[in-house]
């Protein structure tokens, strides 16, 4: 089902019963008898999806980090009011109001989870992989977390300090990956297509020149 | 409340599996169930509190066996019945059977980005003075409430320090239940995590949770 289909779910067993699944069918029921009492339009539904499929998501975070990794004066900014400096590129809002960036260093490697819940930075990131709200996640970040990075395949030197930020009240927290050596006079744009989702999350690491040419 | 949703060195999950090229979305079922909590958030019918709290609440372990979108949309049925916006029967069936009760709003299509980039900012104009400073040793008091509570129980009983002071924020264990914002003043907490775990973890680690200054006493 497409957004924008299907809001008519009067009698979902005419024509596909034999396919849905009972989550299906409750979440049908849920947005059915919320839109016939009036409480829910269908249409907003819509948008709001729409907005996440297509308009927000970690391309933003990359942009941010770029110009950090470019501009001493914005990074600067952003690990000192990461709310503002986030905004003055157009990324805010809901899940993101209360921003701080965290920079990882060869010394540090900073990681974000949310143990009690699944809290993300909407607005830079996008709406969180099913991994960052699993309990395998979610039990083990701060526990253990070099044997989760060890499953993205992030080994870290043991000296280096691992810095668990876990989110449990309505800051919001990016990580700003280290920048590859080899980038020196590349554009905010080249740059930003090396800052994966997962390196702002501090499961994995910006990708090298060479991982990107390959 | 210990609650299933409270995970923090729980051990027996297995790996974490990264899915490459992860869709937002793994079943139809599940951008409807994103988009109607956020839809029925919009209505003021509840806060996010109030919706967290819902969550936590299913049994531990329907909680732990069932999927993210599963969990919100198991959450929203609680809080539309709660309210007393739908009826049980309504509920089950699909269809109305009494008319409507009050929303404060609704939210309509062509408002959804403005009330997107706008969000729910949760700070509030401070009232007094912090407590603590950056750098203080504090210890996180040992609270076990049967309502809702940010502070897991891995970081119960455990002295830290103050690391950043964000501010005076709305107080979740109250704003859950009914009992108004109070808001508190917030501050990150770092622990050793041997602290936190025992001799035999990692010296290299630390870890931090957010705080709300009624969850601390000094060291």
């Amino acid at each position: 089902m497409g957004a924008g289909h299907h809001h008519d779910h009067d009698h979902p067993h005419d024509h596909e019963g034999s396919e849905l699944s009972p989550m299906d069918l409750r979440v049908r029921a849920l947005e059915s008898i919320l839109v016939e009492k009036g409480y829910v339009d269908p249409a907003a539904v819509d948008a709001l999806i729409e907005t996440y499929e297509t308009r927000v998501g970690p391309r933003n975070g990359a942009r941010v980090v770029a110009k950090a990794w470019s501009d001493p004066g914005f990074r600067d900014w952003l690990l000192r009011d990461a709310t503002a400096a986030i905004a003055s590129l157009g990324f805010t809002g809901r899940q993101g109001e209360h921003m701080v960036a965290v920079e990882n260093t060869p010394d540090e490697h900073h990681m974000v989870v949310c143990t009690l819940c699944s809290c993300y930075p909407w607005p830079v990131l996008g709406l969180p992989p099913v991994w960052y709200k699993s309990a395998p996640y979610r039990s083990r970040a701060v526990i253990d977390p070099r044997g989760v990075l060890a499953e993205f395949g992030v080994a870290l030197p043991p000296q280096t300090r691992i810095r668990i930020w876990d989110s449990t009240a309505e800051v919001r927290y990016l990580v700003i990956p280290m920048r590859p050596a080899g980038t020196d006079g590349w554009d905010e744009e080249r740059l930003a297509g090396l800052v994966t989702r997962d390196s702002m999350i501090g499961t994995g690491l910006a990708l090298s020149p060479e991982a990107v040419a390959a | 409340m210990n609650g299933g949703q409270d995970l923090g060195g729980m051990m027996g999950f297995g790996p974490v599996r990264p899915e490459a090229d992860e869709p937002l979305f793994h079943a139809p079922w599940e951008r409807r169930a994103f988009g109607v909590t956020l839809a029925m958030g919009a209505t003021g019918a509840w806060n996010i509190d109030v919706s967290r709290h819902a969550r936590e609440s299913l049994p531990p372990g329907e909680y732990l066996t069932s999927s993210y979108y599963a969990i919100w949309t198991k959450g929203v049925e609680r809080l539309v019945v709660q309210t007393g916006l739908v009826s049980p029967d309504e509920l089950r069936q699909g269809a109305a059977l009494a008319p409507p009760a009050p929303v404060k709003r609704v939210l309509r299509a062509g408002d959804v980005a403005a009330v997107l980039a706008r969000g729910g900012p949760c700070d509030r104009e401070p009232a007094a003075p912090a407590r603590f400073t950056v750098g203080d040793r504090v210890v996180t008091r040992n609270l076990n409430p049967s309502g809702h509570t940010r502070l897991p129980r891995y970081a119960r009983g455990k002295t830290g320090t103050i690391e950043r002071v964000h501010g005076v924020f709305v107080f979740p264990d109250t704003n859950a239940h009914g009992a108004g914002e109070a808001p508190q003043w917030l501050y990150t907490v770092r622990f050793d995590g041997r602290e936190v775990w025992g001799e035999e973890a990692d010296p290299a680690l630390v870890v931090s949770v957010d705080a709300w200054e009624s969850y601390l006493e000094p060291a």
